[in-house]
């Protein structure tokens, strides 16, 4: 196995990781607040698809990126008011988002299959760290777009634990009657928090069809939007613990096509499904764990507010 | 100058008058009681001095200002917090969380608001960890961060409604002081209970309502006992015309068809909420139970019809022993039961009124076990008709029928398995004037029949009017036992209050 092989693996890891923890954050945040979105795949592919548009015509990657994420953000849009204004089921509305945002990527994009990326990220220029060996040709030769993954994940911690806002968008996802006895609009916090994950679903989606595989095919999403909805369950609704995470799973998708290279005589097929086994383990231990004290999962999750009334 | 005043309050919903014209004036810096039963207008009308309800007439007025709360957020910040009798906090949240949230700064210190919420508790009294979750915290301590939450927010008036129901009597005597601490502090606490003792020890004065109005204002605590609140919570007699007709006499030689012999049942926390209970029925007899809600008729009730364990006693229904028998086999034997809580034991209010009206006996109506739909709209059909229920549509979900609808449905589909024995758990209470009627009409005719009737309620009238005998609990035991034809008020005033007035206990 030589050093090139090695840093290849490396590399798709980061790339690979980058793609899921944008969008599993985004999720994350969304769950928080107690609303699930099992649209990420849709969201996700609408918004790639945007940006690849955007950066065909504008050149920038910054404005693809930019384009990408607003527009799955509007997109998300749909389940706020079916899943959260009017209160229907969340599971269903989730899914026709993703259905719908895939065949109106597919729809849309159509003319974008022949066209040539001309907006791409590159590597953010560090300087002298990238010439630290192993880490300066992985961690430190990463796209900028990683670089914001990691922020964006430092952020959201930190909104999470050390504001009020943070602490409203959890009561939100906990108890939404006791956060609404207090003066919190429910409504508000929650189509916020499904807006956010949209817009991070898109900037994922963005990232696979601007760095990660240029360009824009249908199906280009292959499934990873799926991954990152477990992904949110497998690091227990936490920033820190979706980041490893993500990274393994990442590391699982980088492997896959590795491993013949690598005389490893393990179907590929099996190893594309280890994410979710993993996912199903991570569940069974966070179930056990959690029967003498509540769940790690937002209490409110999947439950639509509506105001008693007598 | 009166810290609250609430002037000629009138609050209506669709088919009830909860409020009308309903007053109240608490002094700033004293805890005030406001009494009455179930169903008094004390909780409506503290939900408009709390801002979830808007009156439709009357007025509300803090420190001689008046004011229009369009939301509980409105009432906060004039000083008004309330404490609803279920509490709205965050298991996963701490103490601290559970305290600040709404009212914090953008960026949390934990540790300086920890440090906050620890000495506000602690200036009241409020023994509490502001570090811990609150799901590890016993039913008392959540109530305390409940308190706090409306000391946090600077409340000038706070509301307790019905603060001691789900407290040990320790925790409750705690929660006396704690009162007393905060009206010493220049706050005013309204105590909303029906617990007269509790009013007595921890209140400087009482309101007492009945009938969504105010029946006594601000009557100094000191100068009364627990009796004569009573009096004025169960109000004095209205009509004699009401005592019923009755076709024949109850042979009391005839054996009881419903015999309950040193039945004990306790609570989560262990007290005996039932402590050992013997009563007989015997055919054709109402029995009635009176007491002041929560002294142990509802859960006598559930015992009795198999829901809830007792922990000894004998439960016999027509010479058959039921004490362990399953609530289907009870029933199979010929015992209905009409439950208080209509809507949540009852009736499953999401399916209609024909998969209501066979949820006891769709045996009947199902062919190699699957029901036959024909079968059972018949059988409804039926139902409805000798009840008089006014169902819309057979197969819409029950939920928009009307309280007396509902309870018509319910007793009609309990009594049409010609039970022998019925407990009815307050069958009237929240029904309007007609619902009450023919709900007690039907009850009536049941006795006229021959079946056993066992009526709790907390209505003394209905009591009076419709039982051949009249029981009084107090704390889970039955205290006394009286002739509806010359009982005397003011004695069974006194045995609801717990002043123990045996005079053949039975």
């Amino acid at each position: 196995m030589s050093t090139e092989t090695v840093l290849g693996l490396l590399v798709s890891v980061i790339e690979f990781a980058t793609l899921l923890y944008l969008a599993a954050l985004g999720e994350t945040i969304a769950e928080k607040s107690g609303v699930l979105n099992l649209g990420v795949e849709g969201m996700m592919a609408f918004g790639g698809m945007a940006a690849f548009w955007a950066g065909v015509e504008t050149g920038n990657p910054w404005l693809a990126l930019v384009v990408g994420a607003g527009s799955a953000m509007a997109f998300s849009m749909i389940h706020g008011v079916v899943a959260v204004v009017l209160g229907a089921d969340q599971v269903v509305s989730g899914l026709a988002l993703t259905i719908l945002g895939l065949g109106l990527a597919a729809f849309l994009g159509e003319s974008l299959i022949v066209e040539a990326p001309r907006a791409r990220f590159d590597t953010l220029d560090l300087g002298p760290l990238a010439d630290i060996p192993w880490i300066g040709e992985t961690l430190f030769s990463m796209s900028a777009v990683s670089w914001l993954a990691l922020f964006a994940g430092v952020v959201t911690w930190f909104v999470f634990t050390r504001t009020h806002a943070g602490l409203k968008l959890r009561a939100v996802g906990e108890n939404a009657a006791a956060a609404d006895a207090v003066g919190t609009s429910v409504t508000r916090v929650r189509l916020m928090a499904v807006g956010i994950g949209g817009a991070f679903a898109g900037a994922s989606g963005a990232y696979l069809t601007l760095a990660l595989a240029p360009g824009w095919t249908e199906g280009t999403t292959a499934g990873r939007g799926w991954i990152a909805v477990a992904l949110v369950i497998f690091g227990a609704w936490q920033p820190g613990r979706v980041l490893l995470g993500s990274v393994l799973f990442g590391g699982l998708i980088a492997l896959e096509p590795r491993l013949q290279t690598f005389g490893v005589e393990i179907s590929p097929i099996l190893v594309s499904m280890l994410p979710y086994l993993l996912t199903i383990l991570a569940m069974v231990l966070l179930s056990i764990r959690s029967r003498n004290r509540p769940s790690a999962a937002p209490a409110a999750i999947g439950r639509p507010f509506r105001r008693e009334e007598r | 100058m009166l810290a609250v005043e609430l002037v000629d309050i009138w609050k209506r919903f669709p088919g009830v008058v909860a409020n009308a014209g309903a007053t109240l004036g608490v002094r700033s810096g004293s805890v005030h009681a406001v009494l009455g039963e179930n169903g008094a207008g004390k909780s409506t009308l503290m939900n408009v001095l709390a801002g979830v309800y808007q009156p439709d007439e009357g007025s509300v007025v803090l420190n001689g200002e008046p004011q229009r709360f369009a939301s509980p957020a409105d009432a906060i910040a004039c000083g008004v917090g309330m404490v609803h009798q279920e509490f709205r906090l965050i298991p996963t949240f701490t103490v601290t969380e559970n305290v600040v949230l709404g009212a914090a700064p953008t960026r949390l210190d934990r540790g300086s608001l920890r440090a906050q919420v620890g000495e506000l508790a602690e200036r009241f009294g409020l023994l509490t960890d502001p570090g811990r979750p609150v799901w590890q915290l016993s039913m008392g301590e959540r109530q305390r961060v409940e308190i706090l939450k409306a000391l946090w927010r600077d409340a000038s008036v706070l509301i307790l409604d019905e603060p001691t129901a789900v407290l040990t009597p320790g925790e409750a005597v705690e929660l006396g002081r704690v009162t007393r601490a905060m009206a010493d502090d220049g706050r005013s606490v309204i105590f909303i209970s029906h617990k007269l003792d509790e009013v007595t020890a921890f209140c400087d004065e009482a309101t007492v309502m009945r009938g969504g109005a105010t029946v006594a204002a601000s009557l100094p605590v000191g100068e009364l006992d627990a009796s004569r609140l009573a009096e004025l919570m169960v109000g004095q007699a209205t009509a004699v015309s009401q005592r019923r007709q009755r076709a024949a006499q109850v042979d009391g030689e005839q054996s009881p068809a419903l015999v309950v012999r040193d039945l004990r049942v306790r609570d989560v926390h262990g007290r005996a909420v039932v402590d050992d209970v013997s009563l007989d029925v015997r055919p054709g007899e109402i029995v009635g139970i009176a007491g002041v809600a929560g002294n142990g008729q509802r859960p006598l009730a559930d015992a009795i019809a198999g829901l809830s364990p007792a922990e000894h006693g004998q439960v016999v229904v027509a010479d058959a022993d039921l004490s362990t028998a399953s609530p289907a086999a009870r029933s199979a034997a010929g015992l209905s039961y009409v439950p208080e809580d209509r809507l949540g034991v009852g009736l499953a209010p999401r399916l209609d009124a024909v998969e209501n009206a066979v949820m006891r006996s769709y045996r009947r109506f199902a062919r190699r076990r699957i029901v036959d739909r024909a079968a059972s709209r018949a059988h409804t059909e039926g139902l409805i008709d000798r009840y008089r229920v006014k169902v819309a549509r057979m197969d819409a979900p029950l939920a928009g029928l009307s309280g007396g609808n509902l309870q018509r449905l319910l007793v009609g589909r309990e009594l049409d398995e010609k039970p022998t024995v019925v407990v009815a758990a307050q069958p009237t209470r929240g029904l309007d004037v007609q619902g009450v009627a023919a709900i007690q009409q039907i009850l009536l005719d049941q006795s006229a029949a021959g079946v056993a009737v066992l009526l709790i309620s907390e209505d003394l009238d209905e009591l009076l009017a419709l039982s051949d005998r009249l029981l009084v609990m107090h704390g889970g035991a039955v205290v006394a036992s009286f002739d509806p034809d010359d009982a005397d008020r003011t004695a069974i005033g006194a045995a609801m209050a717990g002043a123990v007035s045996t005079e053949g206990v039975s």
